[in-house]
Parts: structure tokens; sequence; C-alpha cells
């Protein structure tokens, strides 16, 4: 579905997108000439070896940083809504606003009617099971709430795209696993395109329609997965899912022999 | 929770007992003879005097002289301070350009400048004023603009990943960002503005704190001389409560 150029169905299209890095006379290429189409409504994972450029490709398409060379787009759906919202790895929610301005900012930023934002505020916070807490400041929140904080911020904000950072990242196994299904069923009701990027193979075929593999530095694509798995998704189901088992297991593979190839290409 | 109650009042009697303890230290001292009543008089003495200096009414005169060069100077310091630190915090370009200037400013002590700020504006409280202006707008500059600096670059990430600009930018992320630092810039520079008036007020001034423990000096009245320098530090203390006070309504998200 991915090679219609033009697709009405494509959201995002990266076409040999490069990116490197200068300090001093040295040039370190992050991404070599990534190929990419995510189509409107897709759940895309991305998993690679640490420093292979993902977080590089995640800020690229959050206009955060620029590409070096290639083109990337996002086409949008409907006039005068944002292009993208960022979910953070962590601790990037303000610790000087409330757990409901912090929701509400990318609306007021928009300048969105206060009518309109209290509707949709409330709308997430209530589905991050956090609206009793709205009047907390973050110092006094557990590291779960804060990036439950974060993911209501983002699909609040009503974005084109939602792009996540391995939001999950810093949290214990308990707390990830309950925010893996809460954010597939909010996803599920809303099924925005979304960009997740993580170092977990397991949570990238939970959650995931496809998994984009990269390569080690420089970032190239790997391997592109398919995740047939049928939707609503439980943890506790998959786990014992012959074909969810068998995934992981190949993907492992393909991300093992690029770390291994990463540290042998460190050695020299 | 009771276990803290109890321990809350114990430290509340040890910070109380503290000040007592020299208090009857020095009384006790004093009135023995073991430092010079002339030069130390016991505080029940200095206590009389504040009466005297009461009834008489000079003391409000001075004080609200004082009260005056120290809130205006404060201010005037403080306000151009928070919004240039600011402006340097979030520009490197501004910052660059004005740093040479600040670092060859700021080690001259304030006072120095007195008699060049005297040459424009005379003898009167435009000149002292405007150098205990001068006194606070440093540290409370320099505060300001390492509180945007050290702000966390993931907020200001998420501030361009939410389209904020310009005031919104400003008034989201670098002004809440840097308040805890503005306001440990503004509590040193209440303590600034004090020294700056009172050291003015022994050379240029005819009435105020300042001026009255200088005087008293001279005429050899030691009494009123520390009623003086009690005032003063009352003013301090009540100040800095209020600064303490009003951080803690600004800034309702610190732990």
């Amino acid at each position: 579905m991915a090679n219609a150029e033009n697709g009405e169905r494509d959201k995002i299209i990266v076409r040999g997108l490069t990116k490197s890095f200068k300090s001093g006379k040295q040039e370190t290429v992050a991404l070599a000439g990534i190929d990419l189409t995510v189509p409107t409504g897709e759940f895309l994972c991305i998993v690679g070896p640490s420093g292979c450029g993902k977080t590089t490709l995640l800020r690229i398409l959050a206009g955060l940083e620029s590409a070096s060379k290639g083109e990337m787009r996002i086409i949008p759906n409907s006039e005068g809504l944002p292009i993208n919202s960022m979910v953070f790895q962590e601790n990037s929610i303000f610790p000087w606003f409330t757990v409901w301005d912090n929701v509400a900012y990318g609306l007021r930023m928009r300048g969105v009617s206060q009518e309109k934002r209290k509707k949709a505020v409330t709308y997430f916070l209530d589905k991050v099971g956090i609206l009793d807490f709205k009047d907390f400041y973050p110092y006094q929140l557990s590291g779960g709430m804060k990036q439950r904080v974060s993911i209501a911020r983002a699909f609040a904000n009503e974005p084109e795209i939602l792009l996540m950072d391995e939001p999950f990242a810093a949290l214990d196994e308990q707390n990830r696993l309950i925010l893996q299904e809460e954010l597939l069923s909010i996803w599920e009701q809303n099924r925005k395109t979304v960009v997740f990027i993580t170092h977990s193979i397991d949570e990238a075929v939970f959650l995931g329609d496809r998994v984009f593999v990269m390569t080690a530095r420089p970032g190239k694509v790997k391997a592109m997965a398919d995740v047939p798995l049928p939707r609503p998704r439980f943890v506790e189901e998959l786990k014992g899912n012959a074909q969810y088992r068998e995934l992981t297991k190949q993907i492992w593979h393909l991300v093992k022999e690029e770390v291994q190839r990463g540290q042998d290409g460190n050695k020299k | 929770m009771e276990i803290k109650n109890s321990q809350g009042r114990k430290h509340l009697i040890l910070s109380i007992l503290s000040p007592i303890l020299i208090l009857a230290v020095w009384e006790v001292a004093s009135r023995l003879g073991v430092v010079d009543q002339r030069f130390l008089p016991p505080p029940s003495k200095i206590a009389v005097a504040l009466i005297t200096v009461l009834a008489e009414g000079a003391l409000f005169t001075h004080l609200r002289a004082t009260l005056f060069r120290v809130l205006a100077g404060f201010f005037c310091g403080a306000v151009p301070a928070i919004i240039i630190g600011i402006i340097m915090g979030l520009s490197g370009g501004i910052r660059a350009f004005m740093r040479p200037l600040i670092v060859i400013s700021y080690p001259i002590p304030k006072i120095a400048l007195f008699p060049v700020v005297m040459l424009f504006f005379g003898l009167g409280d435009v000149s002292n004023v405007l150098i205990v202006s001068i006194g606070v707008f440093f540290p409370v500059l320099y505060n300001t603009m390492g509180g945007v600096t050290s702000i966390p670059r993931i907020y200001w990430d998420v501030a361009s990943n939410f389209n904020a600009q310009a005031l919104k930018l400003f008034l989201t992320v670098a002004l809440p960002g840097a308040m805890p630092s503005i306001f440990t810039g503004l509590k040193l520079g209440v303590g600034m503005a004090l020294i700056t008036t009172v050291v003015t007020e022994y050379m240029g001034a005819r009435e105020g704190l300042g001026f009255m423990i200088w005087f008293s000096w001279q005429v050899f009245s030691v009494g009123e001389m520390f009623v003086g320098i009690g005032v003063i530090s009352f003013i301090g203390f009540v100040l800095t409560t209020l600064v303490e006070r009003l951080e803690r309504l600004v800034i309702p998200w610190k732990a």
C-alpha cells in the first residue's frame, strides 16, 4: 500500500532523507537516505540499535531539526490543524503548569476557544484516567501519571500525526504495560497516524501495524515488518500468541545483527 | 504527622531561643562590665533609647526616608534587571553584546559611583535611589539571566513543537522557568538595597536611618546608634519575609 507515491491514503512521505552533523572537521552521518511511506491511520513503530538515529528521524519529522538532504512531507487532511504533536521521553510536562494547563497547552497556543478547550482537555484527561488530578502540579505526580499527561497533551492538540519518542522507556514494567494498553485504546478510537520510537521489540510488536527496523549508524532502512495481529490487543493474550512470539524473534534477529555490526564498526 | 508537628514546634522554639540567648548574654556581659558599657550598652538601655526616639517622632521621619529609598531603589533596579535578564537569557547574540559591559561594571563597588552620580543629580533622593537601584540591578540581572539559560532544553522543544511563539513563549516558558532564580536574585537584591541605602545616607542625606546612625556616632549617642542598626535589621527581616511570601504565592509548583 505504500507504492503509490502520492496516493490519497499516504500521510507521511520520506524520500532519501539524510542527516549529518558536523563537529569541527569531522562529519558524522546520522541518517543515510531513509525512504519511508506511512499511510493515514497507521501505527508505525521504529526500532533499531541505540545511536542509530531513531530520535533524529523523529525530531526531523517533528520539525525540531532539519534534514541535510532529501524530502519529507506530511500531507494534511483538514485545514488549520497542527501538523504534529510529540510525546517526549520523560519529564517534558511543564513543572510550572497544573495537569490541566499542561494538557490544554497546545490548544491555548493555537488560540482555541475556552469552551472547546475545556471539552477536549476533559475528554482526554478522562481517557487517560487522571481527571481527578487536573489541579495537581507535576511534582505531585508519579512517573506514569506524568506520561499520561504528556500523552493527553499530544492527543488533545488534535494533530495530523502523533510522534512518540520512547514515551514509556523510563517507566517500570507494570506501568509500561498498563500505559501501552491505554495508549492503544485511545488510539483505536481516533486512529491518528502514529510514529512511535522504542528500543523494546515487544513494545513495537504489541503496538504497531508495522515495525520499521533501522540499521546501526548511519541509520538506513533495514527491514519493514508487517504485524498482522488482530486488534484490540491485550498484553496477556499476546504473550501466549505464537505469531507474536515468532515476529518478536525475527525482529530481534534483525536488530541483533545491527547491534553487533555497530559494535564491530566501533572497534575499527 | 504528629511526629512532624512536634518536631516543627521544637525547631520553632530553638529558633526563638538563639536570639534570646544572645540578648541575655549581651545584657549580662554589659552590666557586669565584661564589655565597655559606653560602647556596647545592654539591650535594656537600647530599648529605653528606642522608646525615647519613638516618642520624639524622629524615628518615623528617618524610617520613612529610608523605606522610600530602599523600596524605590529596589523597584527601579529589579524591574529593568528582570526584563534585560530575560532578554539576555533568550538571545545568545544580545548576551554576547551585553556581556563585556556587565562584566566590567559588575565588580565596581556601587558606592564608588556615588560621587559621580551626585555630580549629575546633586545631593538628594535622586542620587540615593539611583545608587540603590544600581546595587539591586546586578544580582537580579545575573540570576534572571542564569534562570533563563538553565531552563532545560526539553521545555523549549515542547514549546516549539506546540508552536508557541514570541509573547506566548515568553509567558509560558521563559518567565515561569526563570521564576525561581528571579526570586533568588530578588532576595539578594533586598540585602543590596539595604546596604547601599544606609551607606548613601552616611554620606549624602539629612535624614534616614543611615544618617541617624552616623549622626549618633558623631555625637556619641551610642544607644540611638544601636536603635538605628536594630531598625534596619528589622526592615531587612520584614522585606525578606515579604519576598518569601510572594515567592510562595507566585511559584506554587515548587515542592
